[in-house]
């Protein structure tokens, strides 16, 4: 499978394929969209990760060192941007993800999801994607 | 000076509100590309060039400490603390200037007389009463008391309007009620409250008021005789001038038996190992080094704003708030929270299930400052069954242009998101 730098960039060249923010949104709603629904029994508090305006829910599973993730979020906006982090970390390795930079974000202009004034809880989410990789690579 | 009397004489007709918005040179900028549109001043209000001016005048002419030195500088920079405590005494028209103390902002007042006031009048068994529109900064400084001294805390119910429910209000005034501290207007759902006919059901059972006036001191000609209410909080930021610096009203019976919050510098009057004595009104709630700049600052932002007169501010945001209100309603799928018969100049509102954080971002890209998310008033959001809701708010220096450029952006949202 393609590396965790690999996905960053094939996602990095399908954001340069919009020239304005119009198409850079249309597309993440589309990926909001498109993401596979998490089991309803993961959608409690226990899997909230916790940002101030939108909810998202993660889960996390493993097969080896190799972790899996469904996630959901009530708001189409971080939903896509959920969508987008569980594309590049998804099957990945526990240590890689652990260690992962995540450029992309920046790179195709979305930084700003990042600062903790957009409270959509993208920084917690990225947090706790790594907390449970780094939890179940130990196992 | 320019007194209240005069200005509010200026005829509403004569105004010329581009020329006002002229004065506020953050308007001029893009955002995103697009020109801003401002309509987050419930949060914070923009400042007029004059009120920037004072800012750089301060500390390029007289900025020293006050109240201290016997050099110039604390001299003139202590008259224009002390003339600011006197513009905004005439500005709320409180009865002694004693009565006017400088607070870090609304939050800052409430929290003061919470531990103050309280402390000292709060007993096991009490109630305080507050209603279920208020801002977190009017609900948790009571939580915290009520939790220290066993004292319970009961909520003044709302109808689908979100307008306060009289027969409620009066059956939860108990011999046990000790203190009614209500929101004037209510920054997520815009409802202006009855509050005069509140202070005086409420003092009828010799029950102490406090009014949260942070939405209320920018939009309407605040009289706190008139009102007759024992505290009266409010923020100068929202209201043209700096961060940082509010008002906590109070009766000067009140203020004399109460305890000093804070201890240090300014708020004493000779100082021992063994015993300290405590300074007069209005100095023995003001320890420490004050926000000097914000203090004289808030004296320009009121001159600007009487300038202007608050009855053409508050008639031009309601014509503001009319027009905004019918646009929007045009749009398939909106539905308003917060309906109330008497409204200042907030919407709040949700399109379909569209989050508000979706539309928030949305807006953003457009150019298009809203507030999204709860406001602050959680249990509030909770009632209505909302996660939180768009707010658009209004001031004077907004326009018919910035209600056009919202439908707009907000029909387009509706498209990408729906």
């Amino acid at each position: 499978m393609s590396t965790i730098a690999e996905i960053e960039n094939e996602i990095v060249e399908d954001f340069e394929l919009f020239d304005d923010w119009e198409g850079k949104y249309d597309y993440l709603i589309g990926l909001g969209k498109d993401l596979p629904l998490i089991d309803e029994k993961y959608k409690t508090d226990e899997y909230l990760v916790r940002g101030c305006q939108s909810r998202v829910w993660l889960h996390a599973s493993h097969e080896g060192n190799r972790i899996f993730y469904t996630a959901d979020s009530d708001a189409i906006i971080t939903k896509g941007l959920v969508a987008l982090m569980v594309k590049v970390l998804n099957g990945q390795k526990a240590e890689n993800i652990a260690k992962a930079e995540l450029g992309f974000i920046d790179k195709i202009g979305l930084k700003e999801h990042l600062s903790p004034n957009r409270s959509n809880g993208l920084a917690s989410m990225i947090k706790q994607m790594k907390l449970y990789a780094i939890a179940m690579g130990k196992e | 000076m320019v007194t209240t009397g005069e200005i509010e004489k200026t005829a509403y007709t004569s105004i010329n509100w581009d020329k006002i918005r002229d004065d506020f040179p953050i308007l001029k900028r893009e955002v995103n590309g697009k020109p801003l549109v401002y309509l987050d001043n419930a949060a914070s209000s923009q400042k007029p060039q004059e009120v920037i001016d004072a800012i750089d005048h301060y500390y390029a002419y007289y900025n020293a400490n006050v109240h201290r030195g016997v050099h110039t500088l604390s001299q003139e920079g202590t008259n224009a603390f002390e003339a600011s405590r006197n513009t905004v005494k005439d500005f709320i028209n409180a009865g002694k200037i004693e009565e006017v103390i400088f607070t870090k902002g609304t939050t800052g007042s409430i929290n003061l007389l919470a531990y103050s006031w309280g402390r000292k009048f709060i007993q096991a068994g009490d109630e305080i009463l507050i209603s279920a529109m208020e801002h977190h900064s009017n609900i948790v400084p009571w939580q915290i008391l009520c939790e220290e001294k066993k004292a319970a805390l009961k909520v003044i119910p709302i109808n689908e309007k979100g307008e306060l429910i009289w027969e409620e209000f009066i059956k939860l005034l108990t011999d046990k009620t000790k203190l009614l501290s209500v929101v004037h207007i209510s920054n997520a759902l815009g409802t202006i409250n009855p509050v005069e006919e509140m202070i005086a059901e409420a003092h009828k059972k010799k029950v102490v008021v406090h009014i949260d006036g942070a939405q209320a001191a920018p939009h309407v000609k605040i009289d706190v005789q008139k009102l007759d209410c024992d505290f009266y909080s409010f923020s100068g930021h929202k209201m043209c001038a700096p961060t940082g610096i509010g008002i906590l009203y109070g009766k000067e019976k009140w203020l004399n038996e109460m305890p000093p919050f804070e201890g240090g510098g300014e708020m004493i009057k000779t100082v021992s190992f063994t015993k300290t004595t405590y300074n007069e009104l209005p100095f023995k709630f003001e320890a420490g080094t004050p926000n000097i700049e914000g203090s004289i600052v808030l004296a320009d932002a009121i001159r600007y704003l009487n300038k202007i007169g608050l009855e053409n501010i508050a008639r031009r945001e309601n014509e503001l708030l009319e027009k905004a209100t019918q646009a929007l309603s045009q749009i398939e799928g909106i539905r308003f929270i917060g309906t109330a018969e008497k409204k200042s100049s907030v919407i709040s509102f949700l399109v379909g299930n569209i989050h508000p954080y979706d539309m928030g971002m949305i807006l953003d890209k457009m150019g298009i400052a809203v507030r999204t998310g709860n406001h602050c008033t959680q249990p509030l959001m909770d009632i209505f069954g909302v996660p939180g809701t768009v707010r658009a708010s209004f001031s004077f220096y907004n326009n018919e242009n910035d209600i056009e450029r919202l439908v707009e952006g907000v029909k387009k949202a509706v498209k990408m998101l729906g």
